[in-house]
């Protein structure tokens, strides 16, 4: 029994000595397992008188459970500095870049008929589409501009014959869609027009949407708010709106629309026009044969290049068909 | 129309400045455009008396001249050919600044001292005049400041007019309105019948009544078109923008722009026989005052002598019968030519003048009598002339008929959304020349004056009611029509849902012209004809596209020129094709992609994108969008013969995936692999709505299989074969792995399949799976000749 507390000395220093989980289970073999030099010791027991030997089989258990707890702590260590020593190899850069596709963007004008079309159809319009060919009748006539009319001369008309042009306007969409149904109505249509004009300010290919709304009881005063309130909404300020008298053939009363672009000099406000609108027509209801004393109507047309300009800050008009990359991707 | 402001305030002259000025008559509906003063920024100028010429001792060109300045004389050298004794000329003394910011100082020229300067007209902003010094009037006061003595305190505003209305094509028609927008009375110059000192008068015949139903003309003899028109009258016209010809020209500018009638003189002399009135004949020629000659068209009015044609009817008169200095006896018109007869005819003969533009919008068809004893009186006051009687010819069922509107008080207040005051109604009306006839129970009966041509209806009044009271004092309401529910297909899935899905696949959007270059469809489309403008704006724009391909591959180069090599584009928009007699528009939905399928960066390599790369992104759009899609190889001549699939939806073809064809790719200059697809929008955005299926509780089982099968068989027939001997339990088909290579045999390649079966409900037994993947097997190798590789 002399040699225990030496051998308890021993296997604490082998422990203290392991450097690996290897050595370690090695060393709690030696001391500790069937064959052990410590699980060896209670053989000696047997030699024991049966007073000495719970005395002795308690130190041997003593001995045991010191060298056992050496080994558990000396496994912690080692098993937390291998962890350590395995995350440290294992960090990255998270600064670098991550891997994967790139995101793309929608054409400005696409992102702005998006934000449009979501404005009014919560307010209850439908979207509706119309043909970009379109004949005479739809594009002029039936909008009451009929073929003498000095009006015609302001749209630089696009032809493939005397009969069929591309639309001038979206205005031809309101016909279709009252020819097709009946009052009341509300709709928008957004899409291509076409002039034939080209130069620093014009393309010969724009977007315009074409606003409609006809019911029983609807006033100028009513197509004010609407015209006011989403100028407010896109540009999301409070700006000053003014109507001004204009013309075209398919309102009555026709109005231009100006909104508060800046200030000039004198403090007074700088005006800049951006749609056109009016109470529909008379003519224009008899030829979709809605009767104009039953109902009225109220339509709108805005350019949505021009918005997408005042909205972005676009300085440049022809930079929208351009389609250059470094344009499109500040769209996003 | 431009008008000077000065002008305007001899009619009416209301307390606001210059700018309220122009914002009243912008909120009125007659748009200022823009104005500018009429003259340059100058001080220091009056008017100047030379006393005495006398030639410069030193210079050939120069003149030593003594000028008055209304004070005293002093010596001014002057290098102008036409100073002379006694001509009065604006002269800026010394201290005098003129425009560009000229000071005026004592000098010596060539040895001469020099104090003051005579002025051209260009020299002070009045003119481009640079012919010599601007002669002022004999009776003008020497040392008057030029400014006072001109008026030059004034701009010329420019109104932008609408169309319909060519009421305000003259001083007398702004002037009224302004009058109007303040209450004020409208001063009119006196008109008064010229009596006839002969008996001379010209013969007319009006054979086309519809296009001209008032004809008026009167011979002016023995009149002096030496004497220039007078100095205030030069400058009314050039404030308005018109040059100064002649008097008899200036004259009947002068009543054009202050009436709105435009007129003609004739060199009666040159009149064969009479005036007529007529259309002419087809292939009729005639020289203009502009000098070009014009073959006349049937369609056209124009006015003619008894041999030939004289002028174009409210267009333009013929250089011939024009006046000229030595003309003796004037033939003066003023008529009233029909709108429509005359609309778009200058145009058709490449002409605007300000003649055209009037009668077209339509002039006061009451007018030409006044504008006639006007013409006459101002041009007896300056070229003198004895006047004879006017000859009117007139068609009383040809002339626009007097209208008589009613007018409701209730329709004003729905329209506008308020309720006017009776009497501010009725003063709005009365003001505009809207006269009420009288009173009706519930409104008014208006008679439209002869002068506004565009008012015909109830709304016509509405809208002048609104205009006059303000569109800006109407209230704002919102809409209070109900709102129901409108029905959306749940299957159908929006446009907008399709760009976002490219959008998140690293696409830009574009949008392309719909006209295209016809050079570059044809490489894209050589067996479609497009549809082609008559009046394209280039030849690079000439033709309807076919395909979204056009436009698209002209942007890739575009890109490609500005240093970007990865390029990733979409478009929707519609393609245009004849069909038959008909034309189809059909929306479209087109991609092209060149450059790394990944952006460029550490981790993602530089792996060029591929067919599989875009048919995989395209794969993941039809699962979006809930549709089942048939890849089958195809052949199109823009694309790579061996890179093309044709894309089919329950047998319908829908579109194309491929490769751009490398001969087509090189015509157009680009670089890259570019692999494009376009497909019928219409045909891929409508779905399905999802319908719940129990998920199976038991087990799923997998089979793997390689085959060697010949490269000619396509993945879609292994598939089909497969999946018709694989049973109604089979989940899952998939090519895990595809090999080729020599160990093979030529014309084979391995394909590596995974099959997964599962039951709704209950476990498949060993033996049922064994049994259906052997016939898969069995199937393959007897319907496509494969074999099991080892």
């Amino acid at each position: 029994m002399e040699n225990l507390d030496q051998l308890v000395q021993d296997g604490l220093a082998a422990v203290e000595k392991a450097e690996d989980l290897k050595a370690l289970d090695q060393i709690r073999v030696e001391y500790l397992g069937k064959k052990g030099v410590i699980t060896q010791q209670a053989k000696t027991l047997g030699k024991l008188s049966a007073e000495e030997r719970p005395a002795a089989g308690q130190k041997i258990n003593e001995a045991k459970g010191q060298v056992e707890q050496a080994i558990n702590a000396r496994r912690d260590d080692l098993e937390r500095s291998a962890l350590e020593q395995k995350l440290a190899s294992e960090s990255i850069d998270v600064t670098l870049p991550g891997r994967g596709q790139d995101l793309g963007g929608l054409h400005p004008v696409t992102r702005t008929l998006q934000r449009i079309e979501q404005f009014f159809s919560k307010a209850g319009y439908t979207v509706e589409q119309g043909p970009e060919i379109e004949d005479d009748y739809h594009n002029f006539e039936a909008l009451n501009i009929p073929g003498h009319h000095p009006a015609r001369a302001m749209h630089d008309t696009f032809y493939f014959n005397p009969g069929t042009l591309l639309r001038t306007h979206t205005s031809p969409v309101q016909i279709r869609t009252m020819e097709a149904g009946k009052p009341p109505f509300r709709m928008i249509c957004p899409g291509r027009v076409y002039r034939c004009d080209s130069d620093m300010t014009h393309t010969p290919m724009f977007h315009q949407v074409e606003g409609l709304l006809v019911e029983k009881n609807v006033s100028f005063a009513d197509l004010k708010s609407t015209v006011e309130e989403f100028l407010r909404v896109f540009f999301e300020r409070d700006l000053e709106v003014r109507f001004r008298p204009s013309y075209f053939p398919f309102t009555e009363p026709s109005a231009e629309v100006d909104i508060e672009w800046g200030r000039e000099e004198d403090g007074s406000i700088k005006w800049l026009e951006v749609m056109g609108c009016g109470m529909v027509h008379p003519k224009v209801f008899e030829y979709c044969d809605i009767d104009a004393e039953e109902y009225r109507g109220f339509a709108f047309g805005l350019g949505v290049e021009r918005l997408a300009m005042l909205r972005y800050g676009v300085n440049d008009l022809r930079m929208f068909f351009e389609n250059d990359l470094r344009f499109l991707r500040q769209f996003r | 129309m431009k008008f000077s402001e000065q002008w305007l305030r001899e009619w009416v002259n209301p307390a606001n400045d210059t700018q309220a000025l122009m914002d009243q008559i912008t909120m009125a509906g007659l748009e200022v455009d823009g104005f500018e003063p009429v003259a340059g920024d100058f001080r220091g100028v009056v008017v100047g008396e030379v006393r005495s010429v006398a030639p410069h001792p030193d210079a050939d060109k120069l003149r030593v001249c003594q000028v008055s300045d209304g004070s005293q004389d002093v010596q001014v050298v002057c290098g102008a050919p036409n100073v002379r004794d006694g001509l009065k000329v604006p002269f800026a003394v010394v201290g005098a600044v003129l425009p560009g910011d000229f000071k005026i100082k004592k000098a010596k020229l060539r040895g001469q001292p020099s104090e003051g300067m005579l002025c051209s007209a260009s020299e002070l902003g009045l003119s481009d005049d640079h012919e010599g010094l601007m002669e002022l009037p004999e009776d003008a006061p020497t040392g008057e400041a030029l400014d006072a003595y001109l008026g030059l305190n004034d701009v010329t505003i420019d109104v932008d007019l609408t169309p319909n209305r060519s009421d305000c094509l003259s001083i007398k028609g702004i002037a009224r309105e302004v009058g109007v927008l303040n209450s004020l009375l409208v001063e009119e110059p006196d008109i008064t019948p010229v009596e006839a000192t002969h008996s001379e008068v010209p013969e007319i015949a009006v054979r086309a009544p519809e296009g001209c139903p008032r004809y008026l003309g009167r011979v002016l003899k023995n009149v002096d078109l030496s004497v220039p028109s007078p100095l205030w009258m030069q400058e009314k016209l050039r404030r308005c923008g018109v040059r100064s010809i002649d008097a008899a020209v200036d004259v009947t500018n002068y009543v054009m722009l202050e009436l709105g009638q435009p007129m003609h003189a004739f060199d009666r002399e040159e009149i064969e026989g009479g005036i007529v009135v007529r259309m002419a004949k087809a292939n009729e020629k005639l020289v203009l005052l502009d000098g070009q000659e014009v073959e006349l068209t049937a369609d056209t009015l124009i006015i003619a002598d008894h041999a030939k044609p004289i002028a174009i009817a409210g267009v333009m008169g013929g250089e011939h019968s024009g006046v000229s200095p030595k003309t003796r006896d004037l033939v003066l018109e003023a008529a009233y030519f029909d709108p429509i007869t005359l609309a778009g005819k200058a145009r058709h003969y490449g002409l605007h003048t300000d003649a055209s533009h009037r009668f077209e919008r339509g002039v006061d068809y009451k007018l030409a009598w006044d504008a006639m004893e006007r013409a006459t009186a101002l041009l007896m006051e300056i070229i003198g002339g004895e006047p004879g009687e006017v000859v009117e010819v007139a068609s009383k069922q040809d002339l626009p008929q007097e209208r008589v509107i009613d007018l409701r008080e209730q329709r004003v207040a729905d329209v506008l959304g308020i309720e006017i005051d009776r009497t501010i109604l009725e003063e709005i009306l009365t003001r505009l020349g809207l006269h009420i006839d009288k009173l009706l129970k519930h409104g008014w009966r208006v008679h439209v004056p002869s002068f506004r041509p565009d008012i015909s209806i109830e709304e016509d009044l509405i809208e002048e009611i609104g205009r006059i009271y303000g569109y800006n004092n109407l209230p704002v309401t919102e809409p209070t029509g109900s709102l129901g529910l409108r029905p959306q297909k749940e299957a159908v899935r929006p446009v907008s849902a399709i760009q976002n899905y490219f959008v998140d696949c690293g696409y830009q959007e574009a949008i392309t012209y719909s006209f295209v270059d016809p050079k570059v469809q044809s490489l894209v489309n050589p067996e479609v004809d497009g549809i082609a403008l008559a009046n394209p704006i280039s030849s690079d724009l000439s033709v309807m596209r076919t395909s979204l391909w056009s436009g698209l591959l002209k942007t890739v180069a575009y890109n490609q020129n500005r240093q970007q090599s990865r390029i990733r584009l979409f478009e929707t928009g519609l393609k245009f094709r004849k069909n038959g007699d008909a034309i189809d528009q059909q929306p479209m939905l087109a991609g092209v992609v060149v450059g790394n399928q990944l952006p460029e960066n550490w981790a993602n390599g530089r792996r060029t994108a591929d067919f599989f790369d875009v048919k995989g992104e395209l794969e993941g759009l039809f699962r979006v969008l809930g549709i089942d899609i048939e890849f089958s190889s195809g052949q199109h001549p823009a694309l790579h013969p061996g890179q093309t699939a044709e894309l089919f939806r329950d047998g319908e073809a829908v579109g194309w995936l491929g490769a751009l064809h490398p001969q087509v790719q090189k015509k157009l200059e680009l670089n890259g692999t570019i692999l494009m697809f376009e497909l019928f929008l219409n045909s891929i955005v409508s779905g399905y709505v999802p319908n719940f299926k129990d998920i199976s509780k038991f087990p799923e089982v997998r089979r793997d299989l390689a085959i060697i099968i010949g490269s000619d068989v396509g993945f879609a027939d292994v598939e089909r074969v497969a999946k018709k001997h694989a049973g109604d339990t089979l989940t899952a088909l998939r090519a895990f792995d595809v090999y080729e290579g020599e160990s093979l045999g030529e014309g084979n390649r391995s394909l590596a399949l995974s099959l997964f079966w599962q039951h709704p409900e209950r476990t498949l037994n060993e033996e049922e799976v064994h049994s259906l993947f052997n016939g898969v097997i069995d199937a393959l190798k007897q319907e496509l000749g494969a074999t099991l590789r080892s």
